[in-house]
Parts: structure tokens; C-alpha cells; sequence
């Protein structure tokens, strides 16, 4: 329970490994195509973790399954062994621009030993909202 | 080379410094395009200036009150105001009490950001009636929007139809067919509450121009609809098999809503406890409004039946059968879109889409203006496309900084031209401290009721309390 509340208020991902049993180590790839290895630990949520190391991943309705700004994308071998997603992350999913089928939320990773050297993407954008984005549609 | 080097950064972070920038509108739009600015030029200062007294735009406003935690990015937003590099200024209309011109010569960047707050009309007799409503007016009186708190709708009609198959329509259907006992705990409106308590509503029949497959709302919104307690629906799919033959060529997010659809519309739900219904109906398009000429009040909504054709299921054409049908109903929720407006004549604006003509966020021939969110791309999308959207026009100004194409002309007063001008028009601008009271005392009043807060609807009320907050 304790590390639950934890979680969710992000403090726990503040907190270095207390030993190197525990640590799992990641890579993000930011939104300009850099490389950044974070030293993450057991238990850590990815969306908080990004957030202690500065990585540019938002997470504007902090991990209560409201949005899709912490979408990711999972470097195929590790995205089969992530828990499946629920059916209010596939909904979230749904609505993330660039949605492809290795997407996920960061807020809904929790690392794991199985998860050592994983990668993750942060999706850049690829298309122009402003010239070839959705028109509204009059009715 | 290095020295060079060593240089330009200096000439790069003097421009960045002295350069004097402000946004109008304090939405998403704009609390996302300052966050990528103040993130990526550590020297930058902004102002923030807003309409209202308080800030946060339609996450406070246009977000339904029964979704507490899409409005958790409140907290991001407050961190941002915070900084100590973003000055917030509520309470003051540009266009009215400061132009656009006052703010372009005192800035040498002004991003547009104010949203999209004009309605779109059907263009068909009968919308000027009693009780046809406009879902952007709807929604701001549920949400304590000040100019909408006023309003009163008659909710004595069993059948209310809501033109339209979006998420605003979907929010808004839910809203007054929601147990009154669940709306309690939410921040809605005290107004608004006590009205759909007393609300006689019992049907409410969702209608779109086109077919299932083109709906606008998410699957989050249509899921929320068909769990709601003490209510049965009915979704009219007209041809299951056509639209099981589409199904491959669907994008995901496509295809899951509409196995959704397809599933639940095949169930038959018959709850014991459903005292209340919604249906979705499809493929049929606005004709006419009729009213009692006697009460000037809507009866009924006359619409003409379509045939999709053409083998592009995602635009298909709508083709008018000829066929009429009446709907009867007591109101008639209009939920066609939003637009925005220009907030001065010599913005160059595309008055068909409601938008400001733009190029990546870049207003055209207004060197140093740019836009971001709904006023330049429409009213579409989620939070996470206005931040996309945020980040990249807040890209693009940070490369027209640093290659010299805005902020590179005498040195622009800033802040302070601005509010002297306002001082001397006697308007009083609200600050971020000042909202902060303002929200204490919101929050203060909402234990009462026992919801989160109690919105205060009137603004000089508001600007009162915010201000003696600070006294």
C-alpha cells in the first residue's frame, strides 16, 4: 500500500536505488532524437522517473488514466513483456496523436528486472497540425 | 571558431533576454506553448494575459464537471504561473481593453491563444426559438461560466435532441441524464445543479448528419454513456453488416469504437431501474426547427434522412433521400462546433473555418504575432494535440528569436506600457496571487456543499474576493 501511494504522487521515483539488486536500467529516446540513459529502480513508474531525469514526457493528468500525453513508444521485445493494458489505456491510447501499435502510456509502466536495458520513444511530431491537420467538419 | 561560438551564444541569450513576450489566452493552448518557451530559453520572461479573472481556461470551463482528473493538469499549469517567470494578467479583454496593436507595440511577440468562443449556427428556421440552445452556452452555464451563469432552460420536457456527434454532445448528454446524487459531488454549478434537479428530461436522442462510422466522440465518452446507472439506450446501426465489412479498413482507435458500438447495439439491455434513455441516430441532417407560434417554444425538430454513397467510408457523400421525418421535443441542443473570432480587424482571418490564417503557428504578413490551439488549427482534438500543438508553435518562436527574425528592433517597453495603459482605463488586472485567493475561497465554499469547490460565477464578485485576499 505504502509503495502504491508512493507511486502515485511520484516521490518513490525520487528516490536512488538502495542497492544495484534493485536497479533497472532504461533509455529514452527524447523528442530530438537524443539518447538518455536513466538509472531506474524496481517499482519505479516511468512517467515520474522521466520527469526526475527532465526527459520532456508530460503526464498532465498525473497517471489517473485521463489522457494520453505520456504516450510512448516500446521497443518491440520488451512491449510483450509489459503487463497488457487495461481498457481505459487502450481508450487513452485511442486518442493519442501518432498511435502505432507498440504505443503505450508511460504512466502505466512500472519497471521490472524483465524490463533492464529497455527503450522507449518519445513520439515527435510528424505531422503539421496547422497544414495538413483536421479541418473541422461543418455539420 | 570556438570564440565564435563563445559569441554567438552571448548575442543569442542578450536577444532572448531582452526579448518582451506575452500571450493572450490562458487555456491549454497557451500554458502549453509557455511551458516549451520558459523550458527551452532559460532568460525568458512571459505575460499571460486573460480575459477573465481567473486562469486555466477551458480546462476550468469547457471540461465536464464529472471528469475531475483531466483537470489534474490544473497542477502543471499552477506550477508554470509559479515559476516566477510568467506573470499572469487577468481580467483584461484585448480588444477592448488593450488592441491587439497596443500589445504588439509594447511586445515583440504576441501569441494568440485565446480559443475558439463563438458558435456556429445550422442556418435553418427556427433556431432563434425558445429553449435551442448552442452546446458552447450549455456547457459554460453548467461550468459557472460568468457570461452563461445567467441563463435559464426550461428542463420540463421528457425529449431533448442534441444536434451533433462529438464529445461536447456526448458530455452534455450525460450531464442531464446523470443520477442528480453523483452531479452533487462534482464541481458543477450550484445554478445548473438545481435545475436538472428539477428536470423532467427522460430522453435524450443524439443526431448525426452522417453514420456510425464517422462519429466524432471517443471511445472513453461512448463507454461512459452506455455504464450510465438508471439508464437504457438504443443505437440506431441501420446496416451492422456494412459496417462490419468496413471494419479492416479502420484506423484502431476506429475500429475499437465501433465494435463498441456494434456490440452494444446488438445487446439488449433492459434495466429494471432504467427510468431514463439515450439513442444515437444516425444519418439524418437539420431541416427545420418547429415551434408552439403561441409559447415560441420548440415542439419538434424536422430532419431530412441521408444515403451515405461513394467508396471513401471515412468522407462519404451525404446524399438527401428526400424522405422527412419530425423528431417532438421540448429542447434542442446544438452541438455543430465551435469558432473563434478575431479580436481585431487587421488579423488576417478565415471567417468560413473560425480560424486566424497561419502558417506552423506563424500569423501571416504580422511579423512577431503567432497562434497556437483552437484559434489556429479548429476545435478538435484532446489536450494532448493542443500540447503538441503548444510545443511546436513555442519551437518556432524560439527559432525566430534566435535567427533574428522577431525581437530584433529597438527594445520594446514590455509590461509596464501595458499596464499603465491599463491603469489609465481603470481596468483592474487580476494577478496569479490574487486567483489563488480566489480559488481558496472557492474550494472554502465547496466543503459546505461537499463537492470540490463552488464556482463563483460573478466576476466582480470574483475580482472582490481576489482581491481582498490580498489586503
Amino acid at each position: 500500500m505504502h509503495l502504491i501511494l508512493a507511486v502515485w504522487s511520484g516521490e518513490y521515483e525520487w528516490q536512488d536505488p538502495k542497492s544495484e539488486d534493485e536497479v533497472v536500467n532504461i533509455t529514452f529516446i527524447d523528442k530530438e532524437g537524443k539518447q538518455r540513459p536513466v538509472r531506474g529502480k524496481v517499482g519505479d513508474n516511468v512517467l515520474y522517473l522521466a520527469h526526475r531525469y527532465g526527459i520532456e514526457l508530460e503526464g498532465a493528468c498525473e497517471a489517473s488514466l485521463a489522457c494520453s500525453t505520456c504516450h510512448v513508444y516500446v521497443q518491440e521485445e520488451y512491449y510483450d513483456k509489459l503487463s497488457e493494458p487495461k481498457e481505459e489505456e487502450e481508450d487513452m491510447l485511442d486518442m493519442a496523436p501518432g498511435l502505432k501499435p507498440n504505443s503505450r502510456l508511460g504512466c502505466q509502466i512500472i519497471l521490472s528486472h524483465d524490463l533492464e536495458s529497455m527503450v522507449l520513444k518519445l513520439p515527435t511530431i510528424t505531422r503539421n497540425f496547422y497544414v495538413d491537420g483536421h479541418v473541422p467538419q461543418p455539420h | 571558431m570556438l570564440i565564435f561560438v563563445f559569441f554567438l551564444h552571448i548575442t543569442i541569450r542578450i536577444l532572448l533576454t531582452v526579448a518582451q513576450l506575452c500571450i493572450v489566452g490562458s487555456g491549454p493552448a497557451g500554458f502549453y506553448t509557455a511551458q516549451h518557451l520558459l523550458k527551452n530559453c532559460p532568460t525568458l520572461e512571459i505575460d499571460m494575459i486573460e480575459k477573465l479573472p481567473v486562469p486555466f481556461g477551458l480546462v476550468r470551463y469547457g471540461v465536464a464537471p464529472d471528469h475531475p482528473d483531466v483537470k489534474n493538469v490544473i497542477n502543471t499549469f499552477t506550477a508554470i504561473a509559479k515559476s516566477g517567470r510568467l506573470q499572469f494578467v487577468g481580467n483584461v479583454t484585448v480588444g477592448k481593453d488593450v488592441t491587439l496593436n497596443d500589445l504588439r507595440n509594447a511586445y515583440d511577440v504576441v501569441v494568440l491563444a485565446y480559443g475558439a468562443a463563438q458558435d456556429r449556427w445550422l442556418g435553418i428556421s427556427g433556431e432563434n426559438l425558445c429553449n435551442v440552445v448552442s452546446a458552447r452556452k450549455f456547457v459554460g452555464w453548467y461550468n459557472g461560466l460568468p457570461e452563461e451563469s445567467h441563463l435559464k432552460f426550461d428542463l420540463d420536457a421528457e425529449t431533448v435532441v442534441i444536434i451533433g456527434q462529438g464529445n461536447v454532445a456526448l458530455d452534455i448528454a450525460r450531464i442531464l441524464l446523470t443520477p442528480i446524487d453523483m452531479l452533487k459531488k462534482t464541481d458543477i454549478a450550484q445554478h445548473a445543479l438545481e435545475a436538472l434537479s428539477q428536470s423532467k428530461i427522460k430522453n435524450v436522442k443524439i443526431v448525426g448528419r452522417r453514420g456510425p462510422l464517422q462519429v466524432a466522440f471517443t471511445i472513453k465518452e461512448l463507454r461512459e454513456m452506455i455504464k450510465l446507472p438508471g439508464n437504457s439506450y438504443r443505437i440506431h446501426l441501420e446496416n451492422p453488416e456494412y459496417i462490419d465489412a468496413c471494419l479492416p479498413k479502420t484506423s484502431r482507435p476506429r475500429k475499437r469504437l465501433t465494435e463498441l458500438m456494434l456490440q452494444s447495439s446488438s445487446m439488449k439491455r433492459s434495466e429494471e431501474d432504467s427510468s431514463k434513455q439515450w439513442e444515437l441516430i444516425f444519418h439524418r441532417t437539420p431541416i427545420k426547427i418547429v415551434g408552439d407560434s403561441n409559447a415560441n417554444k420548440v415542439n419538434g425538430l424536422v430532419v431530412g434522412i441521408n444515403h451515405l454513397t461513394g467508396d471513401d467510408w471515412e468522407n462519404p457523400q451525404v446524399e438527401d433521400t428526400g424522405l422527412r421525418e419530425t423528431i417532438p421535443c421540448g429542447m434542442i441542443l446544438k452541438s455543430i462546433g465551435y469558432k473563434s473570432l478575431p479580436l481585431s480587424d487587421e488579423l488576417p482571418f478565415d471567417h468560413a473555418k473560425g480560424i486566424i490564417r497561419q502558417t506552423e503557428g506563424r500569423v501571416e504578413g504580422m511579423q512577431g504575432v503567432f497562434c497556437s490551439g483552437w484559434v489556429a488549427s479548429g476545435p478538435v482534438g484532446v489536450i494532448a494535440s493542443t500540447m503538441q500543438s503548444g510545443h511546436d508553435v513555442g519551437k518556432r518562436i524560439i527559432e525566430d528569436l534566435k535567427n533574428g527574425i522577431v525581437g530584433t528592433g529597438t527594445r520594446k517597453p514590455g509590461r509596464d506600457a501595458i499596464l499603465s495603459q491599463l491603469e489609465a482605463r481603470n481596468v483592474e488586472p487580476v494577478t496569479f496571487v490574487e486567483w489563488e485567493a480566489l480559488d481558496n475561497e472557492e474550494r472554502e465554499r465547496g466543503k459546505y456543499q461537499k463537492k470540490p469547490r463552488e464556482k463563483i460565477v460573478d466576476v466582480r464578485e470574483m475580482i472582490d474576493i481576489a482581491k481582498k485576499g490580498q489586503s
